[in-house]
């Protein structure tokens, strides 16, 4: 880990979400680069697990849930993989196995009661092996005044992720759109069809290996590329 | 054999199917359809849409009938869709609000304002946006809700044949889209809140011609309030139609009017304010009936306190800068009328072009790279007319986003749509749509 210049990573840790692997700078390939630019390796990676005891009522949220689950004869380990903190929000990865009764206990405990979901995101992070896609549920608890995020993941070769519908009925619509842009398999969705895209479409396009598609313009002479064929400064 | 008579006979056939024998029918004489032997049980199912002027836009709907109530709806969307998330990921930073100022056209400075503070929230300048840009933000969202409401209004009077709701309620919104053209150039798809502030100030005639234009707009509230309130007509149509309790709000996801009109006063202008709205005094109204017509009352009530917000944006408007301070994130240029149009202000070409170099290349960059945005991923939320409207950002540590997801209420809100409509009759149908006044731009995205 010595690449990273990443503050946010602590020293020593392991493990931590990989977004991207950069190499060289200012996008720039197969020039005959003398600056040294080229030979820059970077890694980035998304905000690492924060420690116990967390801040304010985060630590309640997660003691709570961990109590509740507990209680259920559930192994907390088993079913928190992490919980980050970051710019002041709470985030719960939870293994995919667990979704389900873990958007239970976080509905249904009185100390918990999030009540109302604000739906399913889809994330695709191909860097991180095993664990490419990503559900990201909002949850909102309109009784204490409270919103969290739960995570989970499922590998790009077994896109499965138990459906959340029968705790968040909100949730049908999204995990159909979820699934439409990005192949998750919500296994027990009552209905699990694409939503956006015509029936017959194939692929998912919100994933990193679709590509955005475009045709070059030309403007007074000048042709200026389809979007997704442009110069990117970022990698 | 006339053509006439074969679409009979092909009517009076029908076809085996695992469901029993099915008729299709397009086309043809009503007299000819009723001449079909009838089924056993008499079940129609009519495709309504995507084209068709009362579903407020590309929304298809698949209903089915048993004489004229409703058994079952389907909501079908995606007609819409124009991939503006999938967009996003190849645009710049800044780039990306002239996107979302497109999905829900009729809310855009919402979408803006919430992709914004979005980015400040990853970038970790919250507050550093200047008091004047945070202001001038808020008094285009409350104008905006209030031009928003109007359609909503005037649309869902159209609908049910009461067309003069709907000239009264564009009339006034005539007004505010003009103001919006003077503040930031279009009527529509402004583009004007940028991340860090504002894409330019205010012109030195906005706030004396929005102070003026408040108390027309007032009145003409009156005009659509002593039309419909208490109205017969209206009433018969809209009360105890399209009701959808708490508990199913809750269990839908629904928000905005719709979960307010069950009595609870749910605003994430109150419970999680952003945009410093703590410190604005306005009431959250609500309604007990649950219904389309207190919707309806709520949207008026909500028009009024929105004006009285704008009145007390005008009245703390303070002289300052729009954009924050920190040079490697505003935007480099100010924005000015010229002789050909709206462009970089000529002293800051000037000063790219005659007497700086470094200012030269940091307007390059910073105009073609774009800013960097620190990894991780935020959740914000605004309350758009429609209710909550949310953006999750996650940045890779790029210029670019790496993915922006839009929890469009218009989206969420349309899957209550067989539970506040089956069971009803078909007339109501339209009516309890209109009542979630959904914006299909929003919904698709």
């Amino acid at each position: 880990m010595t690449e990273t210049n990443n503050p946010l990573i602590p020293q020593g840790a392991t493990e931590l979400p990989l977004v991207d692997i950069r190499e060289g700078s200012f996008g720039v390939r197969g020039s005959g680069d003398t600056s040294g630019f080229g030979g820059l390796v970077r890694r980035i990676y998304l905000p690492p697990a924060a420690n116990r005891p967390l801040p304010g009522w985060f630590e309640d949220v997660v003691s709570v849930f961990e109590q509740a689950l507990a209680a259920k004869e559930f192994k907390s380990a088993d079913v928190i993989e992490r919980v980050v903190i970051d710019r002041n929000e709470l985030t719960i990865n939870v293994n995919r196995q667990f979704i389900k009764i873990a958007m239970q206990i976080l509905r249904d405990e009185p100390r918990l009661k999030f009540e109302m979901s604000m739906g399913v995101s889809g994330v695709h992070y191909p860097a991180q092996t095993d664990a490419e896609l990503h559900a990201v549920y909002h949850i909102r608890s309109m009784t204490h005044n409270r919103q969290i995020r739960v995570e989970t993941t499922a590998p790009d070769v077994d896109p499965h992720i138990p459906s959340t519908v029968d705790v968040y009925p909100t949730n049908n619509w999204h995990e159909r759109e979820t699934y439409d842009f990005f192949g998750v398999i919500f296994d027990g969705h009552p209905g699990l069809t694409r939503i956006e895209m015509p029936d017959d479409w194939v692929g998912h396009p919100q994933r990193k290996d679709y590509p955005l598609g475009g045709v070059p313009v030309e403007y007074k002479g000048a042709t200026i590329p389809a979007p997704d064929q442009r110069r990117m400064y970022s990698r | 054999m006339t053509t006439d008579n074969l679409i009979f006979e092909t009517a009076s056939d029908g076809q085996e199917t695992s469901q029993g024998r099915v008729y299709t029918l397009s086309g043809g004489d009503w007299d000819q359809v009723k001449a079909a032997p009838a089924g056993e049980a008499e079940r129609v199912v009519v495709n309504m849409g995507p084209q068709h002027p009362s579903t407020h836009g590309v929304l298809r709907l698949i209903v089915e009938l048993e004489g004229e109530t409703v058994t079952e709806v389907r909501p079908a969307i995606g007609y819409l869709h124009t991939g503006i998330e999938k967009n996003l990921e190849y645009r710049t930073w800044t780039q990306g609000v002239t996107f979302v100022t497109r999905m829900d056209y009729l809310s855009s400075f919402y979408s803006e304002t919430a992709y914004c503070l979005a980015v400040e929230k990853l970038l970790g300048i919250t507050d550093d946006v200047p008091e004047r840009a945070t202001v001038i933000r808020v008094m285009l969202m409350e104008l905006n809700r209030i031009s928003s409401h109007l359609v909503a209004l005037g649309t869902g009077g159209l609908e049910l044949g009461a067309l003069t709701a709907m000239f009264l309620a564009f009339r006034e919104r005539e007004i505010i889209l003009d103001l919006y053209e003077l503040v930031t150039g279009l009527r529509m798809n402004h583009a004007y809140i940028r991340p860090g502030g504002l894409a330019q100030d205010l012109p030195p005639d906005a706030i004396a011609k929005i102070r003026e234009a408040i108390p027309r707009i007032r009145t003409g509230f009156k005009d659509t309030e002593n039309l419909l309130v208490g109205n017969s007509v209206w009433m018969a149509r809209t009360k105890d139609v399209g009701v959808l309790d708490l508990d199913g709000c809750l269990a839908l996801g629904i928000t905005g009017p719709t979960l307010r009109s069950t009595g609870f006063a749910w605003d994430l202008r109150k419970t999680n304010p952003y945009c410093g709205y703590e410190t604005y005094d306005f009431k959250i109204p609500t309604v007990d009936t649950a219904d389309t017509y207190g919707r309806f009352l709520i949207r008026l009530a909500e028009m009024e306190q929105s004006l009285q917000i704008v009145e007390q944006c005008l009245d703390r408007l303070e002289p300052g800068p729009v954009m924050v301070g920190d040079k490697k994130i505003a935007w480099p240029a100010q924005l000015s009328i010229g002789g050909d149009g709206m462009g970089n202000s000529l002293e800051h070409i000037k000063q790219i072009m005659g007497t700086s170099m470094e200012s030269l290349i940091h307007h390059f960059k910073l105009v073609t790279e774009g800013f960097e945005v620190p990894a991780g991923q935020v959740y914000q939320a605004v309350e758009s007319p429609r209710g909550e409207l949310g953006v999750h950002m996650v940045s890779d540590g790029g210029t670019r986003p790496y993915r922006v997801h839009f929890r469009d209420p218009s989206f969420t809100n349309l899957q209550a749509v067989p539970a506040i409509c089956e069971g009803g009759q078909v007339a109501d149908l339209v009516a309890a749509i209109a009542s979630i006044d959904p914006v299909m731009g929003g919904v698709d995205r």
